[in-house]
């Protein structure tokens, strides 16, 4: 059977999300795709534009590759505009002359930016924001430019603000209605945004209608508006509302509505039978959606009818839920009280800048909309009320009213929302998936968002996920405790606490004052890296060797036969010729496999008991200090070359990477902790995959936290840009011991930051704002940590008593016999003995090297 | 070092060992780990039966409600250290020895 012809006309969100669905239908060998589009790239979420200006780069961006479609078969056309549609031959033509012939036709072409037609408003300087071309224009244009406008104080104005903002201009916001974000907020809401926006630097004018620009006096531009005054401006934004983008269909007689768009009915058709609208292009029952959400509902129910099935569009929810230059903004449902009869109640507090507005139906017993700013965290309780039809509490004003004395506040728990009510509405999740997955055993908040996907995409539900977390663990009448273990009914960070303020040095007097029994392999390990991290006293001292777990009791990484592993540091990976030679003839001495590792350093494997110290003699003679590949603590700092170099390097990445790895080694955390620094954006040192990841740009660093390879990888999110070396290191320092203080046992930055509470933006708020006002206390704990430090090793070979313990028996200096080898590429490696090999051991045979050849 | 009059091998002053830790002995031939936690003195077989290594003297001692045992520093077996059972397999027991603390010495029955 031939495959039917799908083409897809734009490759933008939607588009994409048409393809992806398509893609992932069962019957997707029944088609074959081709999508155009007039960008010269694939889809990119254009939702997180602004994060252009935060340091995203447009890879950060992008929602797909070229790899993905050729994986599944779909063939794309970039910088290729179809120009015409022949219905009745079912061709499509582009720009550049090409014909291609469908079966069906997807117009996913989105919407432009509406230029109001203002009297010298053309201008080089005066631009639009949408794509990235238009960030790019933006960007050159602000380096020229000392103030900016944006006219518009919608949604999407007041994010181009922020741009401007960032871009270091003196900003402003025109907006012809009385307040911002018109549609969504009402009087008092918009009057509190404007305050906070104000209060970050950017100014405000509203009821201002722009008649004409014409040359200014001090800026490039004057801005004159309809009641005499004028603003002066060097470039001007236009954010003043989208257009459907139906010039095709209109040009090719498709139905097209009295204020444009193109009509579709409930399956996304138009009025041509082979041809579908999806998106911001689409018109249906007269309304246009401008949000990402409906447009991709539209383009699942277009899979759907195009694949035999019938479900409908139906409309779509209006509420949003955003943060404008760190301002929380929500607006739910009828935001205007409009609905005849309604009621409203609402809570200022000037002092902390918080507005909420409820309204509800005459009979008060229905949510009919809200209006949120300064703290959206009913956000997610709110909306399902008013999308479900739930019915109030008696008194509705409690579900707005702030906790006071310990009280209860927002009156409705989470065990009221019904399993249909969405929780994430980027990934459609419904309480009833959530439940569902911690039923299946994604008890673990980092476990249940992955698996369900639920607060991986805006992020904004992750509080609401942990509540149906919480409260469905205790309905399983699962006992929701974090202790420790069943030594310690504490949890790691309260004995963190406990230790911090009681002053306590060994785990015998913490066990006596805050534990019971013996204590086991889980407490131990880690009340001696809490020590350690707080104290940082010699690990393997009498009060602390008991503590220390398999690879840390002998400063090696045991291996599968009882050898161990030894690994210089090698700050940075930077090494010198003799350096090498050194670490060669050691290697060659003990006959030790050797490998270079991931971080860019050398493991040496094989190194029995007893010859540990010895090696180790060695290698601080040469001035090696120990790699602590074996603790639960920094490993490497990976650097690429950097401007050194380089001849793309922005800066020093080497020196920065070796000067963090010194600052920080030896420092014992909750566990591994990896670096890495890159020169530049081409990220030769993988650094957006470690715990802390740096990069240099034009401007300074930029700080990449939480992220991990391994198991399951995580891409570290972007902390802040453009740091100098003291801002940068100051940061680190506080995110690390608060890492240590406050992550449990054994567990990643990546798993920590996706457990955090609040995520990002709390962390943020700690580190940057010091919202808990404990940074100096974290810098000072970090101080005493890196005065304190010592080479571990160093220390044992100092310590003849110690190294009593480095031999394989305490009364015999023979060595075990079960050791056994096979030789290959030229070295030995590790084999475990047979049973019979071992009997013969015993008898005082030698256990044979087996040889692989190659 | 044997002393022959009570069939009591002595291996080491019991200063030698650290409260809490272990260390191997070799004894007839067979490797020994020898433990000291709270002053007691305990010997089981050095052989890791599931790693099949001998490293169970360089494990680490924990407590499972009254059980003390020693954990395998490969994979986390535990042992009980008074009877060789091992905790998380019914169907697995290491040998014991009898071990004494004598006259400061620490020794094993032969």
């Amino acid at each position: 059977m031939t495959p039917e012809k799908i083409i897809v006309v734009g490759n933008g969100m939607v588009g994409h999300k048409y393809i992806e669905t398509l893609i992932n239908h069962p019957q997707y060998q029944n088609y074959q795709i081709i999508t155009f589009s007039e960008e010269p790239r694939l889809a990119y979420d254009r939702v997180q534009l602004s994060g252009y200006f935060d340091g995203k780069t447009v890879d950060d961006l992008m929602l797909t590759s070229s790899d993905y479609y050729d994986a599944n078969g779909v063939q794309y056309i970039v910088s290729d505009k179809v120009v015409a549609i022949d219905k009745a031959e079912q061709t499509v033509t582009t720009e550049s002359g090409r014909v291609e012939s469908y079966d069906k036709l997807v117009l996913a072409t989105g919407s432009f930016p509406f230029v109001p037609p203002i009297e010298g408003g053309d201008g080089e300087h005066c631009l639009v924001y949408r794509t990235i071309e238009d960030l790019e224009a933006i960007t050159a244009s602000a380096e020229q430019s000392k103030t900016g406008v944006v006219i518009g104080g919608g949604l999407l104005g007041l994010e181009c603000a922020k741009a401007l903002h960032s871009l270091n201009l003196d900003s402003h916001v025109v907006e012809f209605a009385p307040r911002l974000m018109a549609v969504q907020l009402d009087d008092t809401g918009g009057q509190l945004l404007r305050k906070k926006i104000e209060d970050l630097g950017v100014h405000v004018h509203t009821e201002k209608a722009t008649q004409s620009i014409s040359a200014g006096e001090h800026c490039r531009y004057r801005m004159n508006f309809a009641d005499g005054s004028h603003l002066e401006t060097d470039m001007i934004v236009y954010s003043a509302g989208i257009r459907p983008q139906d010039q095709l269909a209109r040009d090719f007689e498709l139905a097209i509505g009295e204020r444009g768009g193109i009509v579709i009915d409930d399956h996304c058709l138009t009025s041509d039978d082979n041809i579908y609208a999806i998106g911001e292009c689409a018109l249906w029952q007269g309304r246009i959606f401008g949000l990402v959400a409906p447009g991709y509902n539209m383009a699942k129910v277009a899979v759907d009818h195009l694949t035999g099935g019938d479900s409908s569009f139906t409309g779509a929810d209006m509420s949003t839920k955003l943060k404008l230059m760190g301002v929380d903004v929500a607006s739910i449902g009828d935001a205007h009280a409009q609905t005849e009869g309604a009621l409203t109640y609402s809570y200022i507090d000037d002092a902390q800048g918080i507005y909420k507005k409820l309204v509800v139906s005459a009979e008060q017993d229905k949510l009919l909309g809200a209006v949120l700013v300064g703290d959206t965290d009913n956000y997610g309780t709110l909306l399902p009320m008013m999308l479900e039809g739930m019915d109030l509490p008696e008194q509705p004003q409690s579900l707005i009213l702030p906790a006071i004395d310990g009280q209860e506040g927002g009156a409705l728990g989470i065990n009221a929302l019904p399993d249909s009510a969405q929780v994430c509405s980027c990934h459609d999740v419904t309480k009833g998936d959530l439940i569902a997955a911690i039923h299946d055993g994604a008890t673990e908040l980092g476990e249940l968002k992955s698996c369900t996907k639920a607060g991986t995409g805006c992020g904004g539900c992750s509080a609401m996920v942990e509540q149906v977390l919480k409260a469905e663990l205790e309905n399983m009448g699962m006992e929701v405790n974090n202790n420790l273990c069943q030594h310690f009914e504490y949890s790691r960070q309260e004995l963190f606490d406990i230790i911090r303020a009681k002053k306590i040095k060994t785990f015998d007097e913490l066990l006596a004052k805050y534990g019971s029994g013996h204590g086991c392999i889980i407490c131990k390990p880690a009340v001696g890296s809490i020590l350690a991290t707080y104290w940082n006293e010699y690990v393997l001292s009498d009060d602390h060797i008991a503590l220390q777990d398999t690879n840390d009791i002998f400063l090696g990484n045991m291996q599968k036969d009882g050898t161990y592993s030894v690994v210089p540091r090698i700050a940075g990976g930077e090494i010198t010729p003799e350096g090498l030679i050194t670490l060669g003839q050691v290697g060659k001495k003990y006959d030790l496999y050797t490998k270079i590792t991931g971080g860019q350093r050398i493991d040496f494997f094989g190194a029995q008991l007893h010859e540990l110290p010895m090696i180790w003699q060695e290698l601080t003679d040469a001035g090696f200090e120990t790699g602590h590949a074996y603790g639960k603590s920094l490993r490497t700092v990976k650097s690429c070359v950097g401007s050194t170099w380089c001849r793309y390097g922005m800066l020093d990445s080497v020196s920065m990477a070796i000067n963090l790895e010194m600052r920080y080694k030896g420092l014992r955390a909750p566990h591994k902790v990896k670096m890495g620094v890159s020169g530049c954006t081409r990220e030769c040192a993988e650094a957006q995959s470690k715990d802390f990841g740096i990069i240099a740009t034009d401007k300074g660093w930029n700080l990449y936290v939480c992220g991990n390879g391994g198991m399951k990888p995580r891409h570290a999110d972007l902390f802040a840009i453009d740091l100098d070396d003291q801002t940068l290191i100051k940061y680190i320092d506080r995110i690390i011991m608060f890492y240590c203080r406050t992550a449990e046992r054994l567990t990643r930055t990546a798993t920590w930051m996706n457990n955090l509470e609040g995520g990002l933006d709390y962390l943020k708020s700690v580190i940057i704002d010091d919202k808990l006002n404990i940074c100096d206390e974290l810098e000072a704990d970090m101080e005493k940590v890196i005065d304190t430090y010592e080479c571990e090793w160093k220390a044992t070979l100092n310590n003849p008593e110690r190294l009593k313990r480095f031999s394989h028996f305490i009364n015999s200096d023979a060595t075990d016999d079960n050791l056994a080898y096979v030789s290959e590429r030229g070295q030995n490696r590790a084999r475990i003995a047979t049973d019979t090999e071992r009997q013969k051991a015993a008898k005082g045979e030698e256990i044979a090297t087996l040889a692989v050849t190659n | 070092m044997t002393d022959t009059l009570d069939n009591w091998e002595t291996i080491c002053s019991v200063d030698t060992l650290v409260d809490g830790t272990g260390v191997c002995a070799l004894h007839n031939g067979e490797q020994v780990a020898i433990f000291k936690v709270r002053g007691e003195l305990y010997a089981l077989s050095n052989y890791d039966p599931f790693g099949k290594a001998n490293v169970l003297s360089r494990g680490l001692i924990g407590s499972e409600q009254d059980t003390i045992y020693i954990a395998s520093p490969l994979y986390k077996q535990r042992f009980s250290l008074s009877t060789g059972a091992c905790l998380d397999d019914p169907e697995t027991t290491i040998q014991q020895y009898q071990v004494r603390a004598h006259q400061d010495k620490v020794q094993l029955k032969v």
